[in-house]
């Protein structure tokens, strides 16, 4: 081998190097310098989020109003009250679990356990919902219509689990999991293609979609789908029996398979795009067009594959929602599962693994911010304010290194890489 | 100076290629013909549409109602049609080009509204009065895209100011019971997150699309969270008053077009008087050619001496004061009371509008009357009892948003600086 030679190859490894930096080697860097920045982005977000709580309650202010330090003790108690909640809510009562532990009864553990399997049943979505962002990330498309592409795929997966009849469940919840999959598929594939031919933006255009999605399933619901005597309100007919994902567990609690469904498809889309070739060229398309295509890579073939997979993926979101938990399709069916997967994608640094710890943490959020509302009266949607902040964070290092005053690192940060108008 | 101007000087749009001249001749063809077998073909020939020409409740500049033979009218229209296309392949319209089709497409609207409202009647201006108002939302978010966009920050969090203005026209309207302060109210809330999104976009040199996300979901979350915490709660905190209708003086007057666009009420003039003030200072002043030259070639703007981190900030504080006004509209111009997400994705649209106009504040005005009149025929079909169902009529504007994102009309050209940090050497 000349020494021309191998330089050309050190040069090719090299740059498989930058594209592609072993994932053993960022654990090995150091697992908390890794997490520290999304850490302490969550933690200031929780700060803000108790900011929130006592500036906008009312007994505080009586209570500032009376003297500074009972609104202080007033301030603290409200924010404790309901931080607690939300722990109990999302983990279950820890004094709760040790005595049913202790007492041995199957059933008490369950109901004691149920808020945490609860979590897991609210991250399900999440999870593949943040995948599908991801995958887009990595391919440089900025997905924002998973919302829009969750509710076909639910529509397509409702269809398929009511319509079809008399089949094994072994086939018919596949088939209908499937259903969702392809429902999905086709609505991303629309933006995908007109973003790879004509260069509309896939931002403005998955958008579009997304409300056209929502008209759509409206009219499919109080029209074709309807449920005889629903009374004109939008609600699909209950699915087959043979079309349900198990429930692991009786009625109260929902714990189900499609958890491990989830899992599963991480794993998958881990070794789709890191241990592939497929995954590398798609990857260097999404951090580095121009080499791309020197590499003679297709885009227009990146960018329509990584649709249909991120669209696929929120399809089976929606399914495996209508599937295990609501069991017939209704305008509620997700709480902004598609908006919040964007905020995931990100604080999980778009790896499948971080995703799904990324979606814990939401789901369990979540989760615990309904028992908030109940003890404490407090908005949901506290939660939505929460993400943004930790979202912001997380893409602004800069801003948390500067509050705890963190050295700046050595190597700069990825980036994600998101075109201009017009595809350029 | 020279170098600047002559850098942002020509930026129309493109030559007409000889595929792009074959292919919008077919378009125009295939909608004429579409006119004839949707509409024209299953007429009868005797049935008649009457269009009112005075909306409801105006008694100064009205106008005959006009009553047209359907079937005859549609068949004029698609020979229209097809005589354009034949044109425009033979010969070619040359820069008309993107007009024509525009004309092609118009008919085609009108010729399905004649189809509607055969044997009945249908009030035209009455359709038009609401859709210039509908148009004010997004023409205006057109704006602020504009404004932030020329001067080279993409700003995709317009949606989540406009929601923070709506939400804090109407808190701050009802608890000052002035429609003038709540509108000021919206309008510094806008200002807030549009200085978050400059700071994060400009200081911290964030991805911009990611940044106006993290506004559009905090903007959702806080919005939401206040409305249940309190507006729900007392109603008398979410029951602004508004700003009503009155007409001008002497414009008014003008048959069809005053009681359009000269009986509505202060938003519609506000979105005029912007119009031709961003016009003007962006294409006739110093400052406009700065701003413009910072959005385009921010490393010789620097050279010549503009500060040009300092001019991307005041490009987003105007872009946030449109945006603000952009949210009031719907508090204040339109519903009276705010709701959780009641601006529908209509910054996203204003966006569109932006791009459809090629960055120009007259394109703007025309993307965003197109696309109010496509919302205002979806809510009066919807009273005619037509057999199309109103969700699906509901689609139209996201149709029509993306039919001109894939470039159906010709692609504009984009600053070329936007979306990209400024960093000093």
């Amino acid at each position: 081998m000349s020494e021309a030679q191998a330089e050309k190859k050190d040069l090719g490894q090299a740059l498989l190097k930058e594209i592609n930096p072993p994932p053993e080697e960022e654990h090995k860097k150091g697992f908390w310098k890794s997490i520290s920045i999304p850490a302490l982005a969550i933690l200031t977000g929780l700060l803000i989020g108790a900011f929130m709580i006592a500036a906008t309650s009312t007994t505080v202010w009586a209570a500032f109003g009376e003297s500074i330090w009972r609104g202080f003790g007033t301030a603290f108690k409200e924010i404790g009250t309901a931080y607690q909640a939300l722990f109990t809510g999302a983990l279950g009562d820890p004094v709760r679990i040790v005595r049913a532990l202790g007492s041995g009864d199957a059933k008490e553990i369950r109901s004691a356990l149920n808020p945490f399997l609860e979590s897991l049943v609210q991250s399900t979505p999440y999870i593949f919902t943040g995948l599908a962002v991801a995958v887009g990330f990595r391919s440089g498309l900025f997905n924002i219509g998973v919302e829009g592409q969750l509710f076909i795929g639910a529509a397509a997966a409702t269809y398929v689990g009511y319509a079809v009849t008399g089949l094994p469940g072994f086939i018919h919840m596949p088939l209908a999991l499937l259903a969702g999959a392809l429902g999905g598929a086709f609505w991303a594939f629309i933006p995908g293609f007109l973003k790879a031919k004509t260069g509309g933006h896939e931002v403005i255009n998955t958008i579009m979609m997304n409300w056209i999605a929502f008209r759509l399933t409206e009219w499919l619901l109080s029209g074709p789908m309807s449920r005889p005597g629903s009374g004109g309100m939008p609600l699909s007919p209950l699915i087959q029996k043979s079309a349900e994902i198990p429930q692991f567990f009786q009625a109260p609690i929902r714990f189900h398979l499609g958890f491990f469904i989830a899992l599963a498809v991480a794993w998958l889309i881990n070794w789709l795009l890191f241990k592939t070739t497929w995954g590398l060229n798609l990857r260097t398309v999404g951090t580095n067009p121009r080499a791309a295509k020197y590499a003679g890579l297709s885009t227009t073939k990146s960018i329509i594959t990584a649709m249909l997979i991120s669209g696929g993926l929120a399809g089976i979101a929606g399914a495996v929602q209508i599937l295990a938990v609501n069991h017939s399709m209704a305008l509620g069916l997700s709480s902004g599962y598609g908006f919040d997967s964007i905020a995931l994608a990100l604080i999980g640094n778009n790896t499948p693994l971080g995703v799904i710890l990324a979606s814990l943490l939401f789901g369990t959020l979540r989760n615990g911010a309904t028992r908030m509302m109940v003890v404490s009266a407090i908005p949901i949607d506290i939660v939505d304010v929460i993400q943004a902040i930790i979202l912001m964070f997380v893409a602004a290092p800069a801003i948390i290194r500067a509050i705890y005053h963190l050295k700046q690192p050595k190597k700069e940060e990825t980036t994600i890489f998101v075109s201009g108008w017009g595809g350029k | 100076m020279t170098t600047i101007t002559q850098t942002i000087k020509h930026r129309r749009i493109s030559e007409i290629t000889p595929a792009r001249k074959v292919s919008m001749g077919i378009v125009e063809i295939l909608i004429g013909i579409l006119i004839y077998i949707l509409f024209a073909a299953a007429l009868a020939p005797e049935l008649q549409t009457t269009f009112n020409m005075t909306p409801g409740g105006i008694n100064v500049g009205t106008m005959a109602d006009w009553v047209l033979p359907s079937r005859a009218t549609l068949l004029v229209f698609t020979l229209i049609c097809i005589g354009i296309g034949a044109f425009q392949l033979i010969k070619g319209f040359g820069r008309a080009t993107n007009g024509m089709v525009g004309l092609c497409g118009l008919l085609f609207v009108m010729a399905f509204l004649i189809w509607q409202a055969s044997g009945k009647s249908l009030n035209l201006s009455g359709m038009l009065s609401s859709a210039v108002l509908l148009a004010v939302p997004i023409t205006l978010a057109a704006f602020s895209g504009i404004l932030a966009e020329r001067s080279g920050t993409i700003n995709i969090a317009i949606e989540g100011m406009m929601l923070m203005s709506s939400m804090f026209a109407a808190l701050i309207g009802s608890l000052t019971n002035s429609a003038v302060l709540g509108l000021l109210g919206g309008v510094l809330s806008s200002v807030a997150l549009a200085m978050l999104h400059a700071v994060l976009c400009i200081k911290y040199k964030i991805n911009q699309t990611v940044s106006g996300t993290v506004i559009n979901i905090f903007s959702a979350g806080m919005t939401a969270f206040i409305s249940q915490k309190f507006l729900q709660k007392y109603q008398n905190l979410n029951a602004p008053p508004m700003l009503s209708r009155f007409p001008v003086p002497l414009l008014s007057r003008i048959p069809f077009i005053g009681p359009i666009v000269f009986n509505q009420n202060l938003f519609v003039y506000l979105m005029l008087v912007i119009l031709v003030v961003l016009q003007l200072a962006l294409f006739s002043t110093r400052w406009g050619l700065r701003l413009r030259s910072v959005g385009e070639h921010p490393k010789a703007a620097d050279t010549l001496g503009i500060d040009v981190i300092r001019t991307r900030y005041v490009g987003m504080l105007l872009s946030g004061v449109v945006a603000g006004i952009a949210g009031a509209f719907f508090t204040l111009g339109s519903v009276g009371r705010f709701d959780e997400g009641m601006t529908a994705g209509k910054g996203f649209i204003g966006l569109a509008a932006m791009i459809f106009g090629n960055w120009y504040p007259f394109g703007a005005l025309g993307a965003g009357l197109l696309f109010g009149f496509a919302d205002a025929i979806g809510s009066k079909l919807s009273l005619l009892g037509s057999a199309i169902p109103p969700q699906v009529m509901g689609m139209a504007p996201y149709l029509i948003t993306m039919i001109v994102l894939a470039g159906f009309i010709g692609k504009g050209q984009a600053p070329a600086a936007e979306g990209k940090p400024y960093e000093k050497e």
